[in-house]
């Protein structure tokens, strides 16, 4: 598609933008156009700038050059159109399951209003409760659940707001092996019934593979012809970006062949600091990816 | 193996009884080692002073607790406690008020933390005592000097105390609940403030100390009534009868208003204690 198209038809939009701090450049040039009820998963090497992403689209930071629209609209600071899941910290320590759901909506209602239908935002936060399998531990408060029982309920909190998209940081990266794999299952049914557009970071590559509709590689490591040496000053770019098959909802997709054969291919287009692609030949296939290189990256 | 160690080394385990022995025994010693010089003082001088017996401040006691003074129509120990209370609370009591507020808005407003957090560093340099003449100048020899003398000394401490604790919140779930739908007020309100609510009890707790420092110190000056301005009056007459009780009965009034705060902590903040482990 034409970006003009793109810019029109696209559910979240990156056009052109940078973030640095200082002197030193983390995003460099980000294109990207995300259509609604996508699962886009964001994989990279350590510190290639995943949460920085992510916490532009989120508005908890600002992108140094260029736009990032939602439906449109250039998004701002932090409000109720984006809901965030982090590794941790989602949660109220002095609240129980129950009032941590509830406190999204509480928040964003006048007092006399909260009053009135109580009842129905108790209801509304037990359907959301039920959904996530903890119902019956509401009384609790955060430290007496386990990891994934937290990262379930930080999931209810913020579906409760209904939000536009729902952005995900490496929120299951803190938990075993088993739990993991049950909460990507567990948010794969959500988003079968919801379809919600999910923005989610991660650096485990099976995962990203697994979950997501979309994946991208963000990654430092690639040329153009703006020259070698520190003068150059490259950020990451996306160098990779292809849509996933979404059909099968088993983990046993993890063992087949052609799974494992995209993983290795992730693996050296964005892990490997010795194979540095040109960026006018990244591996951008998906239908809605776009790129506008500038004059000094490609040479002509 | 089984441990047998009861005392000695890292991995002593005292059985339950062992631990009520070792409670007691330092106590036991002090009173005991109290007695025996006393009573050795008294058959040197059995006018002795300095170490009064038991039974006599016992007696002394019995007078100002329960025997309404002559001149003055009170039960003298009583009206001690309660004007002694009254300043503590009261200066404690707006220094933790406004010490919440001022910590919250610190650690969460940039621009109220640039314009105010120098002056409070500067002013919570500032030794207390130093300026008390300055309050007694300013306020008179009242109550109201001695509630700002408690006031300067514990206020600054609160507010560094919280806005510390404001500041550990993690910035995600400052972020997590602007995504929910919150303005900034109710942020600050309805969200930080319950959480920091139980350190606040905590740094009242640690605060109390200072604060009885402060109120025995103004009292010892200007005072009409107040423990610290009795243990000061009767020093002119070397009456350890009385300063040794009234010093026990401040450590009491101490040892209950912490039990009263850890308790409140315990059952109110239970999520509390077990984040502090």
């Amino acid at each position: 598609m034409q970006t003009e198209s793109l810019r029109a038809n696209s559910f979240l939009f990156f056009e052109d933008v940078y973030k640095s701090y200082g002197a030193k450049v983390v995003l460099d040039d980000i294109d990207l156009a995300v259509a609604r009820g996508e699962i886009i998963t964001v994989v990279g090497p350590s510190g290639c700038g995943k949460s920085t992403l992510l916490r532009l689209v989120l508005g908890q930071e600002l992108p140094s050059r260029g736009q990032v629209t939602l439906e449109g609209k250039s998004v701002g600071l932090p409000d109720v159109t984006r809901g965030i899941v982090y590794q941790k910290y989602s949660l109220y320590p002095h609240l129980t399951v129950l009032d941590n759901v509830l406190m999204g909506p509480r928040l964003s209602m006048p007092l006399l209003k909260r009053w009135r239908v109580r009842g129905e935002l108790r209801e509304e936060a037990f359907t959301y409760l039920r959904k996530v399998g903890l119902a019956e531990h509401y009384r609790k408060y955060p430290h007496e659940l386990s990891g994934g029982m937290r990262q379930r309920v930080a999931i209810a909190q913020s579906l409760i707001m209904k939000p536009k998209i729902l952005l995900m940081d490496e929120p299951f990266g803190a938990l075993d092996p088993g739990t993991r794999e049950n909460m990507q299952l567990f948010l794969l049914e959500l988003w079968e019934e919801f379809k919600m557009t999910i923005f989610f970071v991660t650096h485990d590559l099976e995962e990203a593979v697994f979950l997501g509709t979309r994946i991208l590689i963000l990654s430092q490591y690639y040329t153009d012809d703006r020259g070698d040496g520190s003068h150059a000053n490259r950020g990451a770019k996306i160098v990779f970006d292809t849509a996933l098959p979404k059909e099968a909802q088993s983990t046993s997709v993890k063992s087949v062949a052609a799974f494992g054969a995209l993983i290795q291919q992730i693996r050296r287009e964005g892990f490997d600091p010795d194979y540095l692609q040109h960026a006018r030949d990244f591996n951008l296939n998906h239908p809605y990816s776009f790129q506008t290189l500038r004059r000094e990256e490609n040479g002509i | 193996m089984k441990n047998k160690a009861k005392f000695w080394g890292i991995h002593a385990a005292p059985s339950k009884w062992l631990s009520w022995f070792l409670f007691a025994l330092p106590f036991v010693l002090l009173i005991l080692g109290y007695l025996l010089a006393s009573e050795y003082r008294h058959r040197q001088n059995p006018s002795d002073k300095l170490l009064p017996s038991f039974s006599k401040m016992a007696t002394t006691m019995q007078h100002v607790a329960f025997e309404k003074n002559k001149r003055t129509g009170e039960y003298q120990l009583l009206s001690d406690t309660l004007a002694s209370l009254k300043r503590i609370g009261t200066g404690l009591g707006m220094a933790a008020l406004l010490g919440v507020i001022c910590g919250l808005n610190l650690g969460l407003f940039p621009g109220i933390r640039h314009l105010f957090l120098p002056l409070l560093t500067f002013v919570s340099i500032i030794p207390p005592l130093a300026i008390l003449p300055m309050l007694f100048i300013v306020f008179g020899v009242d109550e109201l000097a001695k509630v700002v003398l408690i006031f300067i000394g514990t206020f600054p401490v609160i507010t560094r105390d919280i806005y510390l604790t404001v500041k550990k919140i993690p910035r995600e779930q400052i972020v997590k609940t602007l995504t929910l739908g919150a303005s900034q007020i109710s942020l600050v309100y309805r969200v930080v403030l319950p959480q920091i609510f139980p350190r606040l009890i905590e740094t009242v707790r640690i605060n109390m100390g200072p604060a009885w420092l402060f109120l025995i110190a103004s009292e010892a000056i200007a005072a009409q009534s107040g423990l610290g301005y009795r243990i000061f009056l009767v020093r002119r007459y070397l009456a350890m009868d009385m300063i040794i009780p009234y010093v026990l009965w401040i450590v009491c009034i101490g040892i209950t208003v912490d039990w009263i705060l850890k308790s409140l902590l315990r059952y109110k903040f239970s999520w509390y204690m077990k984040q502090q482990g």
